[in-house]
Formats: C-alpha cells, structure tokens, sequence
C-alpha cells in the first residue's frame, strides 16, 4: 500500500466513513434475515412523544409537571415536618433536664443541647420531609424516562446559549446535589462545554437549599395557613426554578462569548422506550441512595456547626458576640442587597453545607430575641418578622441563595473535576457576583416601585 | 489488574444506552446501584460478582456506548477494557425493539474479541411492539451464541450465565462471521495487517488494530505502542507511529 493510493481513496470518501457504512449494511442485513416486525403493534410512545416533546406543549408539560411535584411536595411537608419537629423539641427539654439532673455545668447544655442538638434537630425536621416527597417523585420521573425528553426540549435553547444539550440532564442531577450534578458533567465530551456546565450547576437548586426555598417561600408569600398558600408557594418556587434556569442560560451564554469561546457541539440525544416505574425500588433507592445520604451528610455538618455557632453568640469580644460584630461589619453592605448582616454573615458561616445557613440564623436572632420554641414555621415565620423581614427580604434571601456561591463539598468536587485553581476560584466568584447583582437590582427598584 | 490465575473470571457487561444493561448487572450479581434512566450516566465502573457452579465470576459493568470508534470518553474507556483489559467473555446487552442500532456495537466487539454473547433483551416490549427475534438465524449470522431475556423478571439470565461460563471456560468455542469491508479497504487492512504483525508479532488482534490505524485512530496507536514498548519489541517502537502518521494524512 502506498500513500498516494490511500489519498486517492480519501478523496472520494472518508476512509472511516466506509469503514462505519460497511458496519452498518451489514447490521442491517442481518436484521432483515433475524428480525420480523409485525403489523398491530402499539406506538402509543411515538405519539406520546409527538406531545411531550412539541415546539408548542413541550414547555408548558414541563413547567406543569415540575409545579406538581413541588406542590405535592410543599403542601406534604408541612404536617410532618411540625410532628417531627414537636417531637424533637419535646427530647430537646428532656435532654436538658438530664444535663442538669447530672450536675453539668451551663456552657455544656449551651454548646450541646442549645448548640449541636438543636441545630441537628431543625436540620433533620425541616430537611427530611420535602426531601423524602421530593425524590420519589423526582425519580420516579427519572425511571419513566421522562429526563431526556427534557433535554430534548432544552436542547435548542442551551445550543442557542452556545453550550451542550446535555447540561440539561446535569442541571437535572443538580436538584438532588450540586456535587453530584458537578461529577455528571463528565457525560459532557467537549471540556468547554463541562466546564460551562461545571460553573452553571450551582444555579439549580440543590436539596440543601431546596428547604430553605420551601419555608421561605411558605412564610412569607403562601402566608401559612391561609387557604391558597401552597399554591403561591409553589409558584413562587417554581419561579426560582425558571430564575435560575434563565441565570444559567444567560451565564452560559456569557461564557460561551468571552472565556469559554467556541460553537457547541452536535451529539445524539437518544430518548429511551418508556417504562414502568418499580415504585418499591424507585422508594428504597430514592430514600436510602438520596435522602439518607444527603441527610447523613447534613447532619455530620451541622452538629460541629451548631456547636461553632453557639460559641460564636455567646462568647463577647467588647460589649457584643462575635457573631453579632461580624454582622455589624457586613450590615450595610448587606441592606443594598436586601438582606441583613445576619442573613449574610449566616450564608457565609453555611459554607461548609447550605442545610444549615436557615439554623445559624435562626440561632442568630435568637441570641438577642425572644427565646421560643421553633418547632413550626409559625414560630419561625414571627421570629423573622420580628428581627424586620419583609417578604422582600425573603425574596432577596431566596435568590441569594439560589445564585450564591457553591457550598465547601461542590467547591471541593469542582476543584477535583477541573484540576485547576482558576476555574474553581471562578465557580466561587461568578455565582457571587450574580447573586449580587440579581439581589442589588431586585431590592432597590422594590424600594424604587413599591415603597 | 492484578487477578490470580484461576481465581475468577472476567466477564465484561457491554452495551448501548438504555438497553437496560445497568438491570442485568444487578440481576446477575445482586448488587444494587442506582439506574437512572438516561444515556451515558456509568461515568466509573462499577463491578459485582457472580458464583455459578462454584466458579466465581468478576462482572464489570462498562459504560453504555453506540460505537468503540471512540469518538468519546466512555466509547474509550468501554474499547480500552475490552482490547487491554482481555475479559474472558464480553456480554453485549442489546434491545430487541432497535437491534439494527445495536448489532453495530455487537460488530465491533467481535472484531476485538472472539469471546463475546449477545443478549437479546427487553424481549417483553418486543412482544409489545410485535417484533420477533429469531434467535437461532441471529447466532448463526453472527457465529456467536444469542440469548433472549427479560431482565427485570429474571427471564433468560440463567441461560445467559450457563452461557458465559462454558464461554469464559473455554468449554465453547465461537467464529465470529465479521464485518466484510470493500475489497479496497480489504487489501488495505491485509496491508496494514501484515506490517503490524511484524511490528508487534502475533497476538494483540490485528485486524482490528489495522482498521485503527486506517481511520486515524492516533490515540490508540500511541498506547499500543507504550504496551508494545513494555515488551522486548524496542525495534517496534516509532514504526508504529510511522504506519499511523502514514494512514491519517
């Protein structure tokens, strides 16, 4: 063989491509001699395909399924969420009646029972219930293959945004933990695209933050009991979702023409058959694989940073706590976003998991407000009021943490995946710079419209 | 990998997306990993083992892929395992509502790998769709033995370990009927076929090796030549570079 003649055949045709056509044929023959394909079968999954995946329903299917279950999840969650809660509150009085029955010194139920357990115990009542709803629901989604028909959909817009169609299935993987939606960017093949797809999964909302969202929203703009209120609530969350799919898009679209410049790249996006889901096994892997890991993880953080926090209201350096100095410092930058310095300085203290930024600050208010019990959303919902929220500030402290900078794990898997100091400072600062700017701009044309 | 002779067995789990793959991995080892329902999501490999007649055998699950004409990381990873990796038997999991696809993957392989059974599954929604598999013309075409299964009952997968143990035994012997190329890309392979073999003597399947050059495959070559390098074949070194250099321009 020699080099001209070789050319010659390329001229024609891509040797590969004769290569691959050659595989092809022959697959095909052996299916015309193998296989028989009978009239009468049913193509009830084309036809349904036709609709989930139409320029015209695909959309509003989408918005209306995820509504749904975040509305299933939103009006489920409250009830045991307050059962679970009274029953960790009751132990909470009983854990103290023990510590001072033994004769042990106040700082010891301070930092213990007031610190760790109590953090423990909001974290675990407040986070297991949404995320037990959530996630069978999520993967039974998963399981019908309903997923890729959402890529499809999101496909044209993410290609228009100069990123790869799977982000669509990342972002998806985000909802249960950025870090996980962080490692599944590996199905992206070209690395501009990962890392678009890297520094964009912090703007899904993950399960830590996911409560936050879900009692927020609840308190300050379903207005708790009143009837209708999960309804607005669910909106309002669905509407985060949509904020921080837009921010995505628009932040992928940035990256596409300034760092990360090029044109995306075409690949085949196949929609699997439709099938049964095993609810047994969706249950059992939903509950064990997701929420009581995502839960496991929550608690490990939260009982030092229950223990930490306590430490940081009650040890005073000059005539204020520690915590209450740091808030202080950051207070006036924090009024321009809507926010107050306990709301940002909680955020910051929340790095290591956004689970607990809702009970640092709670602990927070409660160092110098009323002592109640905080079982219920109620209790809550006033202890914020009192400390001067408006539903604006729920607002703000919703989108800050929606857009915020990604927690320590996500930070971590970041820096692992991109093996790269640059970019991993860069998922730091960007969503940081979003969320200011998004918050900036949403509380002072409140102020410039509303008040 | 460092496996003692004798000790174990190791089948490969090969396959396109969405072929549930991921369900006869857990049938026939009992381990339970999640199995979302979307293409390209067994980023690492995962591994799980089966007793069949008192012999052990090491199941690796790799990821599901359209081709091994490695256009990506997965496609790599499965075609690395594959030729480098030299299981004792490869099990290709197919879907028998869209076989033409997946007879490509099924193709390929046996280029690499003598070794291999088809598994014919999700014959549930076959039946649904009204397709019939004839399983016996499908093995006699293919020269490699056919199994049909329904992984999530557990129909067919006795059948298919019997069939991976006498395989990966050594107990049944296949011939493979491979793709035939155009007479010109025939003469080229024999061409390139015979040049390799004297680069990097006998084993290491030339044929499919060959057409890795003939389409450019500049990756493959270079870790060819970093195992070739490892031997006493120091002469080989570079030549192969040279064949591969030759064939892409």
């Amino acid at each position: 063989m020699d080099k001209e003649g070789l050319n010659s055949y390329q001229g024609e045709m891509p040797l590969k491509d004769k290569i691959v056509r050659s595989i092809y044929s022959q697959a095909e023959e052996t299916v015309g001699f193998a296989v028989r394909f009978e009239e009468g079968g049913s193509d009830w999954d084309r036809k349904l395909d036709d609709i989930l995946t139409s320029p015209v329903w695909g959309f509003p299917i989408m918005l209306l399924l995820l509504g749904i279950i975040l509305w299933i999840t939103i009006s489920g969650a409250n009830v045991p969420s307050d059962i679970l809660a009274d029953f960790f509150f009751e132990l909470e009085g009983k854990l103290t009646g023990y510590v001072m029955l033994l004769g042990l010194p106040a700082w010891f139920n301070g930092l213990f029972v007031v610190g760790a357990y109590r953090t423990l115990a909001w974290v675990v009542s407040v986070m297991l219930p949404p995320m037990a709803i959530f996630f069978p629901l999520f993967t039974l989604l998963e399981d019908l293959g309903y997923l890729p028909r959402v890529a499809f959909n999101l496909d044209r817009v993410f290609k228009a945004c100069g990123s790869h169609g799977k982000q669509a299935l990342t972002m998806c993987m985000g909802f249960g933990c950025n870090a996980a939606g962080v490692i599944s960017c590996r199905i992206i093949d070209s690395p501009r695209e990962r890392l678009i797809a890297i520094l964009t999964n912090n703007f899904t909302f993950c399960n830590g933050r996911f409560p936050t969202l879900i009692a927020l929203s609840l308190i300050f703009m379903g207005g708790l009991s009143k009837t209708g209120g999960e309804v607005r609530a669910t909106f309002v969350v669905v509407g985060m979702v949509l904020t921080g799919i837009i921010v995505t898009l628009l932040v992928s679209y940035v990256l596409s023409k300034t760092l990360l410049k090029g044109t995306p790249s075409s690949f085949i996006l196949e929609l699997p058959p439709y099938r049964l889901p095993r609810v047994g096994s969706v249950l059992v892997r939903s509950i064990l694989d997701r929420t009581i890991f995502v839960l496991t993880r929550a608690v490990l953080i939260a009982l030092p940073a229950g223990a930490v926090i306590w430490l940081m209201v009650n040890i005073n350096v000059g005539d204020k706590t520690l915590l209450s100095q740091g808030a202080e410092f950051l207070q006036p930058f924090a009024a321009l976003i809507g926010l107050d310095g306990y709301i940002l300085m909680a955020f910051i203290l929340g790095f290591p998991a956004n689970e607990i930024v809702l009970p640092i600050l709670i602990m927070a208010y409660m160092s110098w407000g009323e002592m109640s019990d905080l079982g219920s959303m109620q209790a809550m919902g006033e202890l914020f009021i009192e400390h001067g929220w408006t539903w604006t500030t729920a607002l703000c402290t919703m989108l800050f943490s929606m857009l915020h900078f990604p927690c320590g794990t996500t930070l971590y898997t970041i820096a692992k995946e991109t093996k790269s100091v640059k970019w991993t400072v860069l998922a730091f600062a960007l969503p940081t710079f979003v969320a200011i700017v998004v918050c900036f701009i949403v509380n002072q044309s409140i102020g410039l419209f509303w008040r | 990998m460092g496996r003692e002779a004798g000790d174990y067995h190791v089948i490969a789990l090969a396959g396109n997306p969405n072929t549930g793959k991921s369900t006869v991995f857990n049938a026939l080892t009992g381990l339970k990993q999640h199995t979302g329902n979307w293409p390209g999501k067994t980023v690492l490999l995962a591994e799980g083992s089966f007793i069949h007649h008192g012999a052990r055998y090491k199941l690796v699950d790799l990821p599901g892929t359209y081709s091994l004409i490695a256009n990506s990381g997965e496609e790599e990873v499965a075609r690395d395992f594959i030729y480098f990796g030299n299981p004792d038997a490869t099990v290709v999991v197919t879907d028998a509502t869209c076989l033409e696809r997946n007879l490509n993957l099924v193709y390929q392989i046996m280029e690499i790998t003598p070794r291999v059974v088809m598994c014919v599954n999700l014959m549930d929604e076959a039946r649904r769709k009204r397709i019939k598999v004839n399983k016996k013309v499908l093995a006699k075409r293919l020269g490699i033995p056919v199994v049909t299964t329904i992984a999530k009952s557990g129909e067919g997968l006795y059948e298919l370990k019997e069939i991976i143990s006498r395989m990966a035994t050594g107990r049944m012997k296949t011939q493979p009927c491979l793709v035939k190329y155009e007479p010109e890309v025939e003469a080229m392979i024999e061409c390139v076929t015979d040049d390799l073999r004297k680069v990097i003597g006998k084993d290491y399947c030339l044929r499919w090796l060959a057409l890795r050059v003939l389409d450019g495959d500049s990756e493959l070559i270079k870790r060819v030549e970093e195992r070739v390098s490892g031997r006493n074949c120091k002469h080989g070194q570079g030549r192969l570079k040279q064949l591969s250099r030759r064939d892409a321009t």
